[in-house]
């Protein structure tokens, strides 16, 4: 049933064992990085929501805070 | 029918069902591909002409078939996103052309490997591979011209005609390359020609391709929620789910 | 009082859409004349990038006659990359862009004229400087007639699609860059055949069927080129 005889055999694959090792190998690595980064990206995006929800919760705009507050300047 | 449509357009239908979805392909998918690889690894018959190094094929073939089939989504969702304005098909385009590029990238590099035994050379300029390598251009395109501009919606409907206009070409792109790879290459030795595989050969290939479409959905229904989750931060739906640590 | 004001004719001028396209060409003709830079500056970049083959490569006959045909063109591509960054972004800096695009004649058609003025500006010229370039790299005669040939069907084909690009990257920061990005694998095709075509010549094969299908590029591009252009334009004039 076996293409291979053993399991050295079928590492080895008559010498054509790095190149067809080293084609699955960066298909598991790609798809799983595809994977991993997709995950990485969820979590930072809800990190973020949470923080914003955070401070709007905490009564400051929700936007990001104001780089200068001019109330504090008087006319006179 | 407008109703229908609109309610398929909306993102919090699409997020509810892509839930449901995801487990099946995720489970499919992976069950589909680990099977067709292994059979065709390990199982699969020695290939009288290449040896074994034709084992690649279990790779390269659904790779590079989904790489091209997912342009052409993109392009379905394109036309979608100029004619309709669905967001949803804009949200597509921006989940799915990574792993399009992704997929393009491992069907060239795959391609290349099994090229040093079979021609005992790293690259060559072959039809196949060179218009494989000018799809990799045009998804970085679609990438780069994507995340240049910073207006959602006018960067959705210039990324549409960029795809669509890239769609276009694609057919001439293939005839071209293929009639300048018959002027410059003396022994026409095609990569994958298409023999009479036998079953023991097919069926773990279908086996392959089948799984990782599969797979390709549970990922792009995943990257999609998560656009979706930060497009349509501000509405009450996404925050009560944030709140509620959803994952 | 309020009863009979005189009543005010007034006249509307109906500018045919001929008229329209003749004006945009013209207009574009002569503020290129104007301001020369734009002109030359294809020019010499196709000259002068020529030159760097012989004196990077080696200026043997040999390999000058065998890489000279793709050399040129792939110098014209450049070229024509090069000049389209100011297709659009000097009636767009000044206003006149938007004013086009409001306009009743229909958007495609003076895309259309604006890309006939940038291939007479740019494609045209390379194609009278490519026999001198052909003769310095000892190019025969016969594969010169025939190089010229595919430049003046090809170069309309790269100033239409390069039109697409110069719309979609319009305003953007590293416009010029990207626009490269985008166009060159759109540019292949003519690439292949352009040089293809001449091959066949320098071996002696007949080449109207290749010339056939370079034409065959012209019209689809004539044809479907503008209305792409168009969408771009409109869709970048409403994001800016």
């Amino acid at each position: 049933m076996m293409a291979f005889d053993s399991l050295s055999a079928f590492w080895a694959m008559e010498g054509h064992g790095p190149y067809v090792w080293v084609c699955y190998g960066a298909f598991v690595l790609f798809l799983s990085g595809l994977a991993l980064w997709s995950r990485s990206r969820r979590n930072a995006v809800l990190r973020e929501q949470r923080r914003l929800l955070r401070l709007e919760e905490a009564g400051a705009p929700a936007q990001a805070p104001a780089a200068a507050s001019f109330s504090r300047i008087h006319p006179s | 029918m407008w109703t229908l449509f609109h309610k398929f357009g909306s993102p919090k239908w699409f997020y509810g069902m892509a839930n449901k979805l995801m487990p099946w392909l995720l489970v499919l998918g992976v069950g589909l591909l680990v099977a067709g690889l292994v059979w065709g690894l390990a199982f699969a018959p020695k290939d009288y002409l290449q040896g074994n190094s034709y084992r690649i094929i279990f790779i390269h073939v659904p790779s590079a078939f989904l790489a091209q089939s997912v342009y052409i989504m993109m392009a379905v969702a394109a036309l979608v996103t100029l004619v309709w304005r669905m967001k949803l098909a804009d949200l597509f385009v921006r989940s799915v052309a990574p792993v399009g590029a992704v997929l393009t990238f491992l069907a060239l590099f795959t391609g290349a490997v099994w090229g040093k035994p079979t021609w005992g050379t790293w690259w060559i300029w072959d039809a196949r591979l060179t218009s494989m390598l000018i799809l990799l251009f045009l998804y970085f395109g679609v990438i780069v011209l994507g995340s240049a501009i910073s207006d959602d919606k006018g960067s959705a409907r210039a990324v549409a005609v960029l795809i669509l206009v890239g769609v276009v070409n694609i057919p001439i792109i293939k005839y071209s390359v293929e009639w300048w790879n018959t002027l410059h290459q003396p022994a026409t030795f095609k990569l994958t020609e298409k023999p009479s595989m036998p079953p023991e050969m097919w069926v773990p290939l279908l086996l392959s391709v089948l799984g990782l479409y599969l797979w390709f959905g549970w990922l792009a229904c995943y990257r999609m929620q998560t656009e979706i989750l930060w497009r349509e931060r501000r509405t009450r739906w996404v925050r009560d789910l944030v709140q509620e640590g959803g994952h | 009082m309020t009863g009979n004001a005189p009543r005010v004719k007034v006249a509307t001028v109906h500018v045919g859409t001929g008229h329209a396209m003749w004006a945009v060409v013209r207009r574009d003709l002569r503020s290129s004349f104007r301001q020369r830079q734009d002109l030359l500056n294809p020019l010499l970049f196709f000259f002068m990038v020529v030159t760097l083959f012989p004196l990077g490569v080696s200026p043997e006959v040999s390999f000058l006659q065998q890489a000279g045909t793709g050399i040129l063109w792939v110098a014209a591509l450049l070229s024509t990359l090069l000049s389209l960054d100011h297709l659009y972004r000097h009636d767009f800096d000044d206003g006149t862009l938007e004013q086009m695009v409001l306009q009743p004649q229909p958007l495609f058609l003076l895309v259309l004229a604006k890309s006939l003025a940038h291939w007479l500006l740019t494609g045209l010229p390379l194609v009278v400087l490519a026999p001198v370039l052909g003769v310095m790299l000892h190019l025969e005669g016969n594969s010169i007639a025939v190089l010229c040939l595919t430049l003046l069907i090809g170069t309309p084909v790269l100033s239409l699609i390069g039109a697409i690009g110069a719309a979609l990257t319009l305003g953007l920061k590293a416009g010029g860059v990207l626009l490269s990005l985008l166009i060159i694998p759109l540019y292949i095709p003519v690439l292949i055949f352009g040089t293809g075509t001449v091959a066949a010549a320098t071996e002696g094969a007949p080449v109207q069927g290749y010339l056939a299908l370079m034409a065959a590029f012209l019209v689809l591009a004539l044809t479907l080129a503008p209305f792409a252009a168009a969408s771009a334009l409109r869709i970048s004039l409403s994001n800016s």
